[in-house]
């Protein structure tokens, strides 16, 4: 690990809260998207 | 159009619901402010500006619900919707309404209340003044947000929300007119910028509010 | 063959389903290069310390922020002059990536702030214009949330992105003017780009363009997923219209 000096909480902890949101954000949208593909097909098969 | 108004007025009057309320509201929120700072005249006097225009601009978000809703209750609002008038118009009658049965006497009550907060003297015109300018946009942006919210069951504390962000650059404006006026310094530029928002919202927004009226009565 | 044969949802789908895997992993890939280099290949700045590579979140997440309000801001105009549904609703996929990007420009420039101004927080104009984004970005997506019928609900938040347009801009400079009234040109600003110099630059640019293809993947994805909503409640009113005569 490298030395961040001083600010090392400040840097790892915005680092940290930033990626974790992006992460949430895209396993957000891709979870949503999965059960959305699901709902599709078995609405489709159901009623279409 | 004036009988429109008329009608609103009387109707505002009659059935006691916003008429007062907002003012009761006011007069509340500006006598809980010293029991949470503490009752020194000198700290009072200094956010007596701020405090009021912030107690106002609530008070008005108070009664903006009401501008659309009862309409839509009873059915009225397609039938005034489907009356010559154009829907502009009556966007504009309708925040003229609101205006007069709330702004109005928020202007009125607010050098009263000022004396509470130990307001400066010379304050006093500049606040009354630059409430008296940016009441109207408040109105005027509020029956915007009160024909998107209009018909849903949740909309009064959407309303807020969608208001709210929209009501800062009146707030700005407003408040520093009155705390210059206080501090004794120009107030012009603020006023003037106020006046142009409120000069703006007025030709503007009955627009989109007759838009946003149009994709409800769809 | 026009742009606008892209409005028709299937063709929109067929076309962009393909691509978003792609997008994910190269906004990865360009990510991953630009945050690594940005992370343990820039030395530190001499006012700033290491705090300085936070610029590479707080900057491109910021730039992403304003970026979506315009996308929406552009797709609500073609939905509202062209009445073209990918539009409403790429304009809705939009709204909750961008809410992300303004949360994250707002915490890293406050954790930020603490050491260099003494202060999480400061009423300076740039910070107090995104808490006043980010404030229209959860009415916006609140009144998508609220109205029942998709299409008034596409119309309504058109409007409201419109209307909130107009006032993020005046409350932009309405902030400015207000903070220069209390506190006589303390500037807290941190923009100086211009003199930044190139061993911050380049990976900052590519981080910015790996948030630009992150917010393309995840909006075309996101587009998608409300496509597939939007058919999924078509089909069952579809199929409850239906139902009287088969019973």
């Amino acid at each position: 690990m490298m030395d961040l000096g001083k600010y090392a909480f400040e840097v790892i902890s915005a680092w940290g809260i930033s990626l974790a949101a992006l992460a949430a954000l895209v396993w957000w949208s891709l979870r949503r998207d999965r059960r959305v593909r699901a709902e599709l097909e078995r609405t489709e098969r159901d009623h279409g | 159009m004036r009988a429109l108004l008329a009608r609103d007025l009387r109707l505002a009057v009659r059935a006691g619901g916003g008429f007062g309320l907002g003012l009761a509201f006011f007069l509340i929120v500006v006598v809980l402010v010293p029991f949470g700072v503490g009752p020194e005249a000198a700290i009072l006097a200094r956010i007596a500006p701020g405090i009021l225009w912030v107690a106002a601009l609530l008070a008005a978000l108070l009664s903006l619900d009401r501008i659309f809703a009862l309409d839509h209750e009873d059915g009225s609002l397609p039938l005034l919707a489907t009356a010559p008038l154009p829907l502009e118009m009556l966007a504009l009658a309708k925040a003229a309404a609101h205006w007069l049965t709330t702004g109005l006497p928020l202007v009125v009550a607010a050098p009263v209340l000022g004396v509470l907060l130990h307001l400066p003297g010379q304050a006093m015109p500049w606040l009354l003044v630059s409430l008296a300018l940016g009441t109207p946009a408040l109105s005027l942006i509020g029956t915007f947000g009160a024909a998107l919210t209009v018909g849903l069951r949740r909309g009064g504390l959407l309303l807020s929300l969608i208001v709210l962000p929209l009501y800062v650059p009146v707030l700005i404006f407003g408040a520093e007119a009155a705390r210059r006026g206080a501090e004794g310094v120009p107030a012009q530029t603020p006023l003037l910028l106020l006046a142009g928002i409120g000069l703006g919202c007025a030709a503007l927004l009955p627009f989109a509010t007759a838009a946003a009226l149009r994709v409800t009565l769809r | 063959m026009s742009i606008w044969s892209y409005a028709n949802p299937r063709k929109f789908l067929d076309t962009t389903a393909p691509w978003v895997p792609w997008l994910m992993w190269l906004s990865a890939a360009v990510l991953a290069v630009g945050l690594v280099w940005g992370f343990f290949f820039t030395p530190e700045a001499e006012r700033f310390g290491s705090s300085v590579k936070i610029i590479y979140l707080h900057v491109p997440s910021a730039l992403m922020a304003i970026n979506a309000w315009l996308m929406m801001l552009v797709a609500s105009l073609i939905w509202l002059i062209r009445r073209h549904h990918v539009s409403a609703l790429a304009a809705r996929a939009a709204a909750p990536v961008g809410m992300v990007m303004t949360l994250i420009a707002l915490v890293t420039g406050a954790i930020w702030g603490q050491p260099m101004w003494g202060t999480w927080w400061a009423w300076d104009p740039r910070l107090t214009a995104f808490l006043i984004l980010f404030l229209f970005y959860l009415g916006y997506i609140a009144l998508w949330a609220a109205i029942p019928d998709p299409d008034s609900a596409a119309d309504l938040t058109s409007v409201l992105c419109l209307v909130g347009s107009v006032f993020a801009i005046l409350s932009r400079y309405a902030v400015n003017f207000w903070n220069q009234g209390l506190h006589q040109g303390a500037s807290l600003s941190l923009d100086s780009q211009e003199n930044v110099a190139d061993v911050f630059w380049l990976p900052l640019l590519v981080c910015m363009a790996g948030f630009v293809l992150l917010f393309f993947a995840l909006v075309l994805l996101r587009t998608g997923t409300e496509i597939r909503a939007r058919r999924i409640s078509a089909l069952r009113a579809r199929a409850r219209r239906a139902e009287p005569v088969r019973a």
